[in-house]
């Protein structure tokens, strides 16, 4: 089944990291990508710019309403995604508390919406 | 006896005995619970109006077996129209059953309980809904009755085990015994949850409460479940204990006139004792595992005060040393209390009230119920003047 490891996190920190410490991070997450490609589970991924470049939209009577921010301000926001393909939500759960992002972060595992529903 | 009753007779049997098992071997590749309870009771239904005119098969299990699994199929084509399904996606799950349908008449079915109660308490599962999705999938306990024994609406209960259901199905939680390296881990949770069972139906343990349903057996089969499939796990065998020793006490613990009768006055004549010897060897057989743990811990608690029964007396410093181990294990405010009562009992009461007056403290013992009476007792007993508190109960 395929899953998508959605990875939350406060996205200030960023800003507040040493150069050296971002490198380390990026280094992490790339170790990490690297790994789940190896083991061949990993189907797409992406990091996301911050929340204040998100704009959201829906219609609302039949015209679009587009509003600046994310669709909901909260404290750790969504900062990227892996999507992995595994046999069950085990291995799912494993790599997710692999990915560096667990460690300063939460991330929340879906079940993508496959043919077996 | 007329074959309708006897057809009845052979179903229910098989009902009981074998109801988990199918469900279990029907559910395991597809983690569809739902869909095997449905296609099994089809099958029962056809079952009794099959057997009473043709007499019923050889090996009515694997009968009831193969009919699920078609009317499994049947339920899935169903569901199926109007969705995205392939035809190839029918066809291998034809395959799979016409192949089980001929090999099964003389084959054991595989016990894959096991797998389903790991499912069922699998971490991704919530915690309260554990016990009862066990009750329904392995013992085939109905909605209604779950919900009378956790004093729930049938209508509430059956939602939860209906989102439940549909979690382990869309999520992927898969229906595997644990790896080496996490079955300890996991294990605490299928043990919880039978525990938590069995401790539903204690709350009323002299069954004055007719509505409620008491749920001792049933907890009680599947923790013998667990113990015949992981004989060498010894909290699992610490729990069966536990529940044993609580167990075999249950008719002295209430008097004729349904009052409730401490431990320390229980008549021991009325302890159940074929129940207690089998907890005693559990528990032996545990102790040789070499891996202590909550339940085993619990059970040796029991176990000290059974020794009542030959000495006539507690061995409360034996008490006391073992909810010192069970207190740095769990670190719950409930243990110390009862260590606090032990003390009290071995040197008396007036050690233990300035261990009861340290745990007031501890803002998680505000809903605990004895806290008051305990304080209350020691204090009475030391006849020592402590700063007023305030009862909590």
């Amino acid at each position: 089944m395929q899953y998508l490891l959605m990875l939350y996190a406060d996205e200030s920190g960023w800003g507040k990291m040493s150069r050296a410490e971002q490198e380390q991070g990026v280094a992490a997450y790339g170790a990490y990508t690297q790994a789940l490609k190896t083991a061949g589970v990993w189907v797409g991924s992406n990091r996301l710019k911050d929340t204040d470049t998100a704009t959201t939209v829906r219609l609302v009577n039949g015209k679009s309403q587009v509003l600046d921010g994310p669709y909901v301000d909260s404290k750790e926001q969504l900062g990227g995604y892996y999507l992995i393909e595994t046999p069950t939500l085990d291995e799912a759960l494993t790599w997710a508390a692999r990915c560096p992002g667990a460690g300063h972060g939460t991330i929340e595992v879906r079940p993508v919406w496959g043919m077996e529903g | 006896m007329n074959s309708g009753v006897q057809a009845r007779d052979v179903a229910d049997a098989v009902a009981r005995r074998s109801y988990g098992k199918l469900v279990a071997f029907l559910a395991a590749d597809t983690r569809d619970v739902a869909a095997a309870e449905d296609a099994l009771s089809e099958a029962f239904a056809i079952a009794l109006a099959e057997w009473p005119v043709n007499g019923c098969p050889a090996n009515p299990e694997a009968w009831l077996m193969t009919v699920a699994r078609r009317k499994g199929i049947d339920g899935v084509r169903r569901r199926r129209t109007g969705e995205a399904a392939t035809a190839q996606l029918l066809m291998v799950a034809e395959d799979q059953a016409s192949a089980s349908a001929e090999a099964v008449t003389d084959v054991e079915i595989p016990d894959k309980r096991l797998a389903l109660l790991f499912a069922c308490a699998h971490p991704a599962i919530d915690i309260d809904i554990r016990a009862p999705l066990m009750l329904q999938t392995v013992l085939g306990l109905d909605g209604k009755t779950i919900a009378s024994a956790f004093l729930t609406s049938p209508d509430a209960m059956s939602k939860r085990l209906v989102r439940a259901k549909q979690k382990i199905r869309a999520a992927g939680i898969p229906f595997a015994i644990p790896a080496r390296d996490e079955l300890a881990g996991r294990l605490d949770g299928v043990l919880d949850a039978i525990y938590a069972a069995f401790a539903e139906g204690w709350s009323d343990p002299g069954g004055t409460d007719v509505a409620r349903r008491d749920l001792t057996s049933e907890a009680l089969f599947l923790a013998r479940l667990v113990v015949a499939m992981l004989p060498q796990e010894p909290e699992a065998l610490g729990m069966l204990a536990l529940m044993l020793h609580a167990d075999a006490r249950r008719s002295a613990r209430r008097s004729a006139d349904g009052g409730y009768v401490p431990l320390a006055d229980q008549d021991v004549s009325l302890w159940n004792a074929a129940m207690i010897e089998e907890a005693e060897a559990l528990l032996r057989h545990a102790s040789t595992l070499g891996r202590i743990g909550r339940y085993q811990l619990e059970a040796a608690l029991q176990s000290a005060h059974v020794e009542r029964r030959h000495t006539g007396r507690i061995d409360w410093t034996a008490e006391v040393q073992l909810y010192d181990a069970l207190l740095a294990l769990s670190g719950s405010p409930v243990v110390a209390l009862n260590r606090a009562l032990a003390i009290a009992e071995w040197k008396g009461p007036a050690a233990a009230l300035e261990i009861v007056n340290a745990l007031a403290d501890d803002g998680r013992l505000a809903q605990y119920q004895p806290y008051g009476p305990l304080w209350l007792h020691c204090w009475q007993e030391s006849a020592l003047t402590a700063k007023p508190m305030m009862l909590t109960t």
